[in-house]
């Protein structure tokens, strides 16, 4: 089959083309099954080498190759194009600056993942016998679905919140920081429950839900962030005073 | 050009890279890591079933029967003092991977879950043995992103999308690395007192293969270019089970949780080619068994792929007619291989516990690269002579630990086992070491031979000439070699060689993000690293491990056991190759123990 890419491109440092503009390639001889990113790797080989984009593992585990596809943010190599149709828009994913076609500054991206202490932490002593700490199942169990994350930015950057305020630590932050308030073995809880109480922390979430189906790991981000929020009311007594503020600034502005 | 000075300069942010990085920051040196992606873009987060360490959580293990196993498993050509360090370092390496928070599965009293993979035994070969620590099929995910965790923690410095593109020496020294910056465009001088490549394999020769586009080898290739030899480059293996075409990894871990393979008559044809362990068997015999049955005519539809069946039924009949008491649920599938169950649902739109999976053996990893001793030192030539200041680990290196042919989970351990030493002894050379300053001509070179590149003006696109490198590669220098099609490559290596110095044309003439031209570069790595795969497969006239010579079938003892070196020379343009076997293969605890003597290798 025939198909029709309608990609959105910019390239700052040439002029005529610093602004962004829309450009078609159409693509013979293609088969149901191909992924959407080796159709672009086809344009850029074939066609036009100039087109960038990330790419590494082209199976959905390195997160390098996140773009809007047909409006919803996607890792070109997990969309087949016959889930797609013959045809695609592809443009990069919103709320980060444009470097170049689909390639994003993923610097404000990662700085809000640093932001949430997004390490291991424990102040309880090793065990003696020089072994694993131990942990039960069910404990384990508890922050699975956050340990899934690839950091591919598909869920921040599908965020109407993180679009309007890219102060706002985002979706993917808040699923990393679930990963560790949620680990039995981790003793740091609370410091990041205060930070992620902060103002451009949890509560900017309005539960649009954009973030879940944007996944490819399928995690449920938004559960995760649910889960956040009432760790937050529940667990740290500090958390609630700052949530108190924040409704009090709220309402005497 | 900007010049970042830092005591430890370490190339790529993988599995070795970072825990080199951790170590060599934990000893006091100041480091920077320098990655062409950003570091959890790295192809250790592909990495699927497990690590293997004789912790002894659900079966009596020992690390001298880890030892054995890779040796064996290596066919007799790793190097035993290597292989030691590998099983005793795994021990402590995965409790530390575990106190950084890494989240292993656990058994049901709390311990790290340990699954059984191919060729990992009890006891010297007795019977197969729960030793691989998982955390689902994602466990080089999870030690991908303990690693980087913890180097946040630690402030380790980063430059992220900084491509390393050449190797600076002085007096025999290694000084420092030139790299692009990817957003600029801009060469970078990085210069250190010692530099760690662990930059990763080049499995993008192939056609078909499990790695990353981003997998060209770019380190090793750089070495060889500077005069730094490679090691038992022959030596490449094909993971039996990719999916059909697209060369996608199905874990080992789904035959270590009793998935069978099972050929167009609907027999679990294993079971003739290893009658002990069926199909967890090494690596290379289960790919020269797909490739048998193949040839045979028994592919499923006559077609050159086979079926991976973990269907319960399937499993469990089998368990049954073993006498083993376990079964498994489709649940218990979910549970414990979700993303191969996804990248099935996605990529072949069928269900793994409805349906067998069609899978072919697939490019996946390098035994061979750049040599090192057990402190991950390189070594200059086959005498043992160490490059000062220059250190390698992680698939890029050779240890050896591999040998011939490398056990599944044993990539992880050797990146954490290696990565550590490099990043210790790295750090405390640098504690005496001077700083060398910097040659006057740094970087000149390399940026005038991209300067070439952008401005030939050829016929050829560069990926035309990487397609025919990775099918001459794939036909030629596959599971099963000979002299001929080993030579047919040579030729076709060095036509395409040629036009890619001669008749090349990219179409991005710009500065940021110019992957058009990285990509054009990283070809000539890849090419590079393939001629010298082809030479060295020739000239080893004897079958061993993943090197499969159909004319020569036989393990060649009386005159193999030695590693390959080989060097380039000469300009770039006319390169000449000379090979030096005189490197014989660690065999120390075959001193002292009879077991670890080579014999012939049953599964």
């Amino acid at each position: 089959m025939d198909v029709t890419f309608k990609i959105k491109r910019q390239n700052p440092e040439l002029p005529g083309k610093d602004k962004p503009y829309w450009q078609e390639f159409t693509l013979k001889d293609v088969d149901p099954t191909d992924r959407v990113l080796e159709l672009l790797h086809r344009i850029k080989w074939e066609q036009d080498g100039t087109l960038t984009l990330r790419r590494s593992c082209a199976h959905g585990v390195c997160g390098s190759d996140a773009m809007r596809i047909n409006g919803v943010n996607a890792l070109a190599c997990k969309v087949l194009v016959r889930d797609v149709g013959n045809k695609v828009t592809i443009e990069p994913i919103l709320g980060l600056p444009v470097l170049k076609d689909l390639v994003v500054d993923m610097e404000p991206f990662f700085a809000h993942y640093r932001s949430v202490m997004p390490f291991f932490i424990s102040s309880k002593p090793l065990p003696e016998d020089g072994r694993e700490r131990r942990q039960t199942q069910e404990d384990r169990e508890r922050f699975d679905d956050t340990t899934k994350c690839i950091l591919c930015a598909c869920c921040t950057t599908s965020c109407p919140s993180y679009w309007a305020n890219g102060k706002y630590v985002g979706p993917a932050a808040i699923v990393q920081a679930h990963r560790f308030i949620f680990d039995s073995r981790d003793t740091a809880a609370k410091e990041r429950l205060d930070i992620l109480s902060e103002p451009n922390g949890v509560w900017r979430c309005r539960t649009v839900y954009n973030c879940t189906p944007a996944c490819p790991r399928e995690i449920q981000v938004t559960k995760a962030i649910g889960e956040v929020k009432l760790a937050i009311r529940k667990g740290s007594p500090e958390g609630i005073i700052k949530v108190t503020e924040i409704v009090e600034r709220v309402v005497n502005s | 050009m900007q010049i970042h000075k830092h005591e430890v300069i370490i190339v790529g942010a993988g599995g070795a890279g970072l825990m080199a990085a951790l170590y060599a920051s934990k000893n006091g040196a100041d480091v920077a890591v320098v990655s062409k992606l950003y570091p959890t873009r790295s192809h250790t987060g592909a990495a699927q079933g497990g690590i293997g360490a004789a912790l002894g959580n659900l079966d009596e293990d020992q690390p001298i029967y880890h030892a054995y196993d890779t040796v064996k498993g290596g066919d007799y050509l790793a190097d035993q003092n290597a292989a030691l360090v590998l099983a005793e370092g795994a021990v402590e390496a995965v409790i530390e991977l575990e106190h950084m928070g890494l989240p292993f599965d656990r058994t049901p009293d709390g311990k790290i879950s340990q699954r059984r993979f191919g060729g990992h035994t009890r006891a010297f070969g007795k019977e197969l043995v729960r030793r691989a620590c998982h955390a689902a099929d994602r466990t080089g995910h999870m030690i991908l992103q303990t690693l980087y965790q913890n180097c946040i923690k630690q402030n380790v410095n980063f430059f992220d999308e900084f491509q390393v593109v050449d190797l600076i020496l002085r007096d025999g020294a290694a000084v420092g690395v030139v790299a692009v910056q990817l957003a600029t465009g801009d060469f970078h001088i990085f210069h250190g007192k010692a530099i760690i490549f662990a930059s990763g394999g080049w499995g993008r020769c192939w056609s078909v293969t499990s790695n990353a586009h981003s997998m060209t080898g770019d380190g090793a290739a750089i070495a060889l270019r500077r005069g730094i030899p490679m090691e038992d480059m022959e030596f490449f293996q094909f993971h039996p089970t990719g999916i059909y075409k697209m060369g996608i990894l199905i874990t080992e871990g789904v035959r270590g949780e009793g998935g069978v393979l099972i050929n167009n008559k609907g027999e679990r044809f294993m079971e003739r080619y290893a009658p002990s362990v069926k199909d967890l068997a090494s690596r290379d015999v289960v790919s020269r068994a797909i490739y048998d049955e193949i040839k045979a005519g028994n592919g499923i539809k006559g077609k050159d792929y086979v079926y991976l069946d973990v269907r319960p039924e399937t499993v469990n009949r089998y368990f049954a007619e073993e006498g083993r008491k376990e079964r498994i649920d489709a649940a218990t599938v979910e549970k414990k291989l979700p993303d191969i169950l996804d990248f099935c649902r996605t990529y072949l739109g069928i269900d793994p516990v409805r349906e067998p999976m069609p899978i072919q053996p697939t490019a996946h990893y390098a035994m061979g690269g750049i040599p090192t001793n057990v402190d991950a030192e390189v070594l200059a030539d086959a005498a043992g002579t160490v490059v000062r200041g220059l250190y390698a680990a992680g698939e890029t290196a050779c240890v050896s630990v591999h040998g011939a042919n490398r056990l599944g989970t044993n990539s992880l351990v050797d990146l954490i086992v290696f990565g550590r030493i490099s990043g210790i002894k790295a750090a405390q050379y640098v504690k005496t070491a001077e700083w060398q300053e910097l040659p006057a001509d740094a970087g000149k070179e390399i940026q005038a031979e991209f300067k070439r590149i952008r401005a030939s003006k050829g016929k050829t696109k560069p990926y035309e000439l990487r397609k025919a490198m990775q099918h001459t590669m794939m036909d030629n220098v596959g599971v099963y070699r000979t002299d001929a099609t080993i030579s047919k490559a040579i030729e076709d290596l060095k036509e395409l060689r040629h036009r890619f110095l001669t008749d090349i044309s990219i179409d991005d003439q710009g500065n940021r993000f110019n992957t058009d031209l990285m990509e054009a570069w990283e070809l000539g790595c890849l090419l590079d690293l393939a001629t010298v795969t082809a030479l060295s497969a020739r000239n080893r006239t004897e079958s061993r491990g993943a090197h499969s010579r159909d004319d020569y079938p036989q393990r060649d003892d009386a005159n193999w056991m030695v590693h390959t070196f080989i060097h380039q020379e000469g300009s770039a343009q006319e390169p000449s190759y000379r090979i030096d076997t005189s490197r014989k293969v660690d065999t120390s605890l075959a001193e002292k123990d009879e077991r670890f003597v080579a014999k012939k290798r049953v599964y």
